[in-house]
């Protein structure tokens, strides 16, 4: 069993069709009944999230179940951004990214000082801690409950400046006058999302990346070559807050209202969720993830009753009834219990997530397919292209 | 003066003397066996040098430097490697991989954050990487998983690990230990061709006594955290009060 090398040819042509399939997402995604900009907008800004997320779970191992946290200091950032000096994103991104890299730092600093369930207890602790400071104290900044919104008596330097102060109707993010809403604000997401990818495929591929894979698989033998791993594992866990931080502001950036609740726990599960069901360690696997999660909540949530009644209405009626309402369990408010049943498929037959799933059929189509399909270097690549 | 000097060592662990005032003088570029029954404190002595455990009192220099109070990666990058009872390796990557890393741990230092070149495109550290795969006779392997290695051929890679950073002491908790005659006597013969070519200091700790009579210029008796009896293994190997360490008292 040998593992493939990639190249920096096949991680080309990997980063390529990567950027044509987002790109061209508002085309093909329409039949799936996905092709509206506000999913879509989700989907770019979660596998962001993800991306970012992989680089400190799916590289050194560690598994941080806060990161929630720093998507919400980046929208609190990007709105106070908005607030402050002008709906221009470019300004909030850039401090969401800051702030979160520096939030991302301290906490990183006292949780990596344990390994394994500790440090997730701890990154646990804090993110929760966050969000009940964000709904009690902080209340000034956060605007608590109601949460934090740009509204037209803000200052908003930079706009007024440039004579854009004064708007009517909602305020909007934009870029010299282009609304970062619809499929312009798509596009937008789209060019972070590709600029993150791009930037995870070097870091894997980069000696750093290779350090902290080594974190993962042996720290004791790391430490004994010489390699001090707390910092490396530290700087991980900074550039992977700064991911979340980038989108949480560009949520701010599509909708520009920042609440608690991003910051609360179960955000940092979904995240872990995404993550592990596109296959954790791998390049695509995380925004695979978090576009099927994404796309089966909003599909499962939107089911209602007669939806089922209409699937189920071939049915004699009184297996209908009942069927339908065990079905209605799982859609809706409760699509939840859908999407724990496919978390629950996918660790137990595919412990390596999607991705691997994956390449175990392309392997097993190879090897039914003959001995042709041995030869070559396009067989080396094929996983690898996966990963 | 030596290479490695252990100065008047005393560890405890809770009531338990598992180094008791130990002395230690290793000449550079010879093989030092360090045996002596179960529970001699050969380990502990092991651990004290690579800075996993910090003795009660005592020193150990390195060259004249202490060692005692340092991280054991800041001991590895002064020189001193370390080669585990069970093999400690990067499992889950390649082979070259595994050797890649101590040879960037070399020339990046304990901690430099290089997130934008390839690895691959390190010409002179994938030749480096590679050579010493050709000489431990894992070539041809070092695209495989190294989980997936015979315990001889991982033993054969973690001596390359640690080879690659041309260290000046190596240390070796029992490199033999678990493994059948055959990957035993490979191993022996991969350690003296290494003393040959290498001609690095290296600090044995042993049970089986073939090892040691194989390998070994100089061997130190331990038992109950004491060095007993040091000399040439011919010395040691007639000498009574090693029979009597090893055998409380009866006689062979």
């Amino acid at each position: 069993m040998t593992t493939p090398l990639a190249t920096a040819r096949s991680d080309l042509i990997l980063f390529g069709a990567f950027t044509l399939a987002v790109l061209t997402m508002p085309i093909w995604l329409v039949p799936l009944g996905a092709g509206y900009p506000d999913l879509m907008q989700k989907f770019a800004i979660y596998g962001l999230f993800a991306i970012g997320f992989n680089i400190l779970f799916g590289l050194t191992g560690y598994l941080s179940f806060g990161h929630a946290a720093f998507l919400g200091v980046g929208s609190y950032t990007a709105v106070w951004s908005f607030k402050l000096l002008g709906m221009n994103p470019v300004p909030a991104l850039l401090l969401a990214i800051l702030l979160s890299g520096l939030f991302a730092w301290v906490i990183g600093f006292v949780s990596l000082r344990r390994t394994g369930i500790y440090f997730s207890i701890l990154t646990l602790a804090f993110a929760q801690m966050c969000y009940n400071l964000a709904y009690s104290v902080l209340t000034p900044i956060t605007n608590g409950e109601t949460g934090l919104r740009v509204l037209n008596s803000d200052p908003r330097a930079l706009d007024h400046l440039t004579g854009q102060g004064v708007v009517d109707g909602p305020l909007v993010s934009n870029i010299f006058g282009l609304e970062m809403n619809g499929l312009p604000g798509f596009y937008f997401c789209a060019v972070w999302l590709l600029i993150g990818m791009y930037v995870s495929i070097r870091i894997f591929r980069s000696p750093f990346g290779l350090m902290l894979r080594a974190i993962k698989t042996n720290q004791t033998r790391l430490n004994y070559t010489g390699i001090s791993t707390r910092p490396y594992a530290l700087t991980a866990f900074v550039i992977s807050g700064m991911y979340a931080g980038l989108a949480g502001a560009l949520l701010c950036v599509t909708d520009p209202l920042a609440g608690a609740e991003r910051m609360q726990w179960t955000a940092s599960g979904e995240v872990v969720l995404m993550t592990i069901l596109g296959g954790a360690g791998t390049l695509l696997g995380p925004v695979i993830g978090a576009g099927l999660i994404k796309y089966s909540e909003n599909i499962f949530s939107a089911f209602h009753e007669q939806t089922l009644h209409d699937i189920f209405g071939f049915l004699p009626d009184g297996v209908e009834g009942v069927v339908v309402s065990v079905a209605g369990l799982f859609v809706g408010e409760g699509w939840h219990l859908t999407l724990g049943l496919l978390f629950m498929v996918i660790v137990i037959f595919l412990p390596g997530g999607l991705t691997s799933g994956v390449r175990q059929l392309v392997q097993m189509a190879r090897r039914s397919s003959g001995g042709s399909g041995r030869s070559g270097g396009d067989a080396g690549t094929a996983p690898q292209a996966a990963e | 003066m030596g290479i490695l000097q252990v100065q008047n060592v005393n560890k405890s662990f809770g009531g338990l003397k598992a180094l008791n005032n130990v002395n230690l003088d290793i000449t550079e570029g010879t093989v030092h066996a360090v045996i002596g029954p179960n529970g001699a404190g050969k380990s502990t002595l092991l651990n004290v040098c690579v800075g996993r455990l910090v003795p009660d009192t005592g020193a150990v220099l390195f060259n004249g430097r202490p060692l005692t109070g340092r991280s054991p990666h800041e001991i590895n990058q002064m020189g001193v490697a370390r080669v585990f009872q069970t093999p400690e390796i990067f499992a889950d990557l390649s082979l070259l991989e595994n050797v890649v890393i101590p040879t960037l741990a070399v020339r990046d230092g304990s901690f430099t954050v290089n997130a934008w070149g390839r690895v691959d495109n390190q010409a002179e550290i994938r030749d480096r990487a590679e050579a010493i795969l050709e000489s431990v006779g894992l070539a041809e392997k070092r695209h495989h998983h190294s989980g997936n290695l015979s315990r001889g051929d991982k033993r054969r890679l973690e001596l390359a690990m640690c080879l690659v950073q041309e260290p000046k002491l190596v240390l070796l908790d029992e490199p033999t230990a678990g493994m059948s005659r055959a990957d035993t006597n490979a191993t022996i013969d991969l350690l003296a061709r290494m003393q040959e070519e290498h001609g690095v200091t290296k600090i044995i700790i042993e049970h089986d006594m073939h090892v040691v009579f194989s390998l070994a210029d100089r061997v130190t008796v331990m038992a109950q955290g004491t060095p007993i009896v040091e000399g040439t293994p011919n010395e040691i190997k007639g000498d009574p009060r090693v029979q009597e360490a090893y055998l409380g008292g009866a006689h062979l």
